[in-house]
């Protein structure tokens, strides 16, 4: 069972890694959305093998450990803010430049076209 | 005494709901902003006095002992930086409110600060390591509201960044969590100092590392800190302020507090400490040289400088800690200067460019002064603050016997002297330069600017007259680090 967990978790989180190496905002947020679930479940399989429901039986002993339940639940509430954060942030992006990938960066940019300069390339255009 | 410790964390919060409440009446948020943070600062100050007369003091939320509850721990180097981090928040509300922008123009500028004040006592009074994660998250929730306030472009897309990189370090976080509880079965940090030195070497290695990656994103440690100096600058000019000298100093706490606490000096990973304290010095000190603009060159300083933190921890010594305490106040200060002075260049000049700006020395002197005295300090010139916490550092190394990196510090500082004086020349020097018109503010809200910039100037003076017993409340701190036995007795003793 445990096992089972752990590969699904593992699972998760090698999808998410792979989306937010993507280009694309949106690919981003989900990728981050299935890092946070993967990383959920290592959280719970992090109590140890399950049990009863916790506090719901009389027996103690036999209760699953109700901790790791209690932060894990945090920790969606957590995901679930910074998500929609980002969801908003992303809308606002793809309001200001009309696409939705990740824009390169600054000083990048000011590399790459000091760079042309040297070779005596235009400097107009850059890559996008 | 709960009132003492739980009121940092309440107060702001309070605040900030009734801050919600009254959005309406901007002058209404600015008395809420102000008084809250006085009264905080004033709880913190009272909290330190205490602290260091009696020894930690805890606090169980629900009266829920350790390691069952959440507990509350306020030690001395929690206290200090407590006071420090309060002390910028006030008079960086103040300059807010003089400066046009972020602060005039939404609604939520003032509850995101407060709640931003809540998460970073929470951080540095938690004695629990979920609860620093939340702490964590509260902090940068609000910090990724209040450097996207503008809505521009360019802030949105290094908020972006920010954002995303964030929450990689905060997955990395709740892993680093689970990693822990499966090994020990407790999350309380005084619980978890007895318990992590019975795992054996390969756990234990995997989860210093491991934590010290994710407070090291935090801190902005090479090689993560490629994040900061491209977010930081976009913000409104007193947001930068506060979070370069608050965010990266808490994941800078986080990291003394994790490795002093959890991992004992001989169960460190070699000299892994000290070699990237010294990469984060040189790589910071370099990219500041290649920028042309002054907030973008003072964002690399605090990678720079992180390293010197890193430095002073890296060598676990009770001398080097003492030096690494001291100089978390003096950067927190100086560096926060500096940033509100900046923003006072580039809100009369419309830029803070090197290659535009010139002269503003003559066109007002008082500016020049203000960006002078802290600037020395950051390079670590006599007789200011800057040079006591340098001092004390190199003093620890010579002391450890870890020459080469006391001799990277020392070139670092140079190079940093240059830094600062390639701002000098190229804003302060030259022929007068008017500013635009439509940028000149009225005199009132210049001088609250002003004000608050400059009475961060004589704190930091202030630290450096006061240095002989600021150093030994640093070198009692540093003892509290060392021997953990205190830590653990007041959490778990009672």
């Amino acid at each position: 069972m445990t096992l089972l967990l752990v590969v699904t978790a593992g699972f998760l989180c090698a999808c998410g890694t792979y989306l937010v190496l993507g280009r694309q905002l949106s690919r981003v947020i989900i990728g981050i959305g299935l890092l946070g679930h993967g990383v959920n479940i290592l959280l719970v399989s992090s109590g140890g093998d399950g049990g009863d429901p916790a506090f719901a039986g009389g027996d103690s002993e036999q209760f699953a450990d109700p901790l790791p339940q209690a932060l894990v639940l945090t920790a969606i509430v957590i995901t679930f803010g910074a998500i929609a954060f980002l969801l908003a942030l992303a809308y606002r992006s793809w309001r200001i430049t009309d696409n939705d990938r990740v824009e390169n960066d600054v000083e990048d940019n000011r590399i790459r076209r000091a760079v042309r300069r040297s070779e005596g390339l235009d400097d107009e255009r850059v890559e996008r | 005494m709960t009132i003492l410790v739980a009121g940092p964390i309440l107060l702001p919060l309070l605040g900030a709901a009734l801050s919600i409440g009254v959005g309406r009446s901007r002058t209404a948020q600015r008395l809420i902003g102000v008084v809250t943070l006085s009264g905080v600062t004033v709880l913190s100050v009272l909290l330190l006095l205490r602290v260091d007369d009696r020894g930690i003091t805890t606090v169980n939320a629900g009266g829920w002992e350790a390691p069952v509850g959440i507990t509350l721990v306020a030690d001395r180097l929690a206290a200090i930086m407590l006071v420090v981090a309060m002390v910028m928040l006030l008079a960086v509300v103040v300059y807010a409110i003089g400066q046009p922008g972020a602060e005039d123009e939404h609604v939520g500028f003032h509850p995101v600060y407060l709640i931003l004040a809540a998460g970073i006592a929470l951080a540095f009074l938690t004695g629990d390591l979920f609860n620093l994660f939340v702490a964590f998250e509260v902090m940068l929730m609000a910090s990724y509201v209040l450097l996207t306030l503008g809505g521009r472009p360019d802030q949105v897309r290094s908020g972006m960044t920010y954002v995303v990189i964030s929450l990689i370090a905060s997955t990395l976080f709740l892993i680093a969590l689970a990693a822990v509880y499966a090994a020990t079965g407790t999350l309380n940090l005084a619980d978890l100092s007895t318990k992590i030195p019975e795992l054996p070497t390969g756990v234990r290695s995997g989860l210093s590392v491991l934590l010290i990656v994710v407070f090291g994103i935090k801190a902005a440690i090479f090689p993560l800190f490629f994040w900061l100096p491209d977010s930081y600058p976009t913000a409104p000019s007193p947001v930068t302020a506060v979070f370069a000298g608050l965010l990266t100093k808490v994941g800078v706490y986080a990291l003394i507090r994790s490795q002093t606490l959890l991992f004992p000096a001989d169960t460190q990973p070699g000299n892994l400490l000290l070699v990237v304290a010294g990469l984060t010095m040189v790589v910071g000190v370099l990219g500041a040289i290649t920028q042309n603009d002054i907030k973008r060159i003072l964002s690399f300083h605090i990678v720079s400088q992180i390293g010197y933190m890193i430095m002073g921890l890296g060598l676990f010594t009770a001398a080097g800690l003492a030096g690494v305490v001291f100089y978390v106040v003096h950067h927190i200060v100086v560096k926060t200067t500096l940033f509100l002075v900046a923003g006072l260049i580039e809100q009369r000049d419309g830029t803070s460019d090197l290659s535009k700006l010139s002269g503003v020395a003559r066109l007002e002197p008082l500016l020049g002064v203000l960006f002078l005295l802290p600037a020395l300090s950051l390079a670590g010139i006599p007789p200011f603050s800057g040079f006591v916490a340098k001092l004390a550092l190199v003093d620890a190394g010579v002391g450890a016997q870890s020459y080469v990196i006391v001799a990277v510090s020392l070139a670092v500082s140079l190079l940093t002297l240059y830094s600062m004086t390639k701002i000098w020349a190229s804003a302060f020097w030259g022929p007068r330069q008017d500013p635009p018109a439509d940028r000149v503010i009225s005199g009132r809200r210049r001088s609250l600017m002003i004000g608050s910039t400059a009475s961060l100037v004589i704190v930091s003076l202030g630290i450096s007259v006061a240095a002989g017993p600021l150093f030994d409340l640093a070198e009692r701190a540093a003892g509290d680090l060392i021997d953990t036995n205190n830590y653990v007795e007041a959490v778990m003793g009672r």
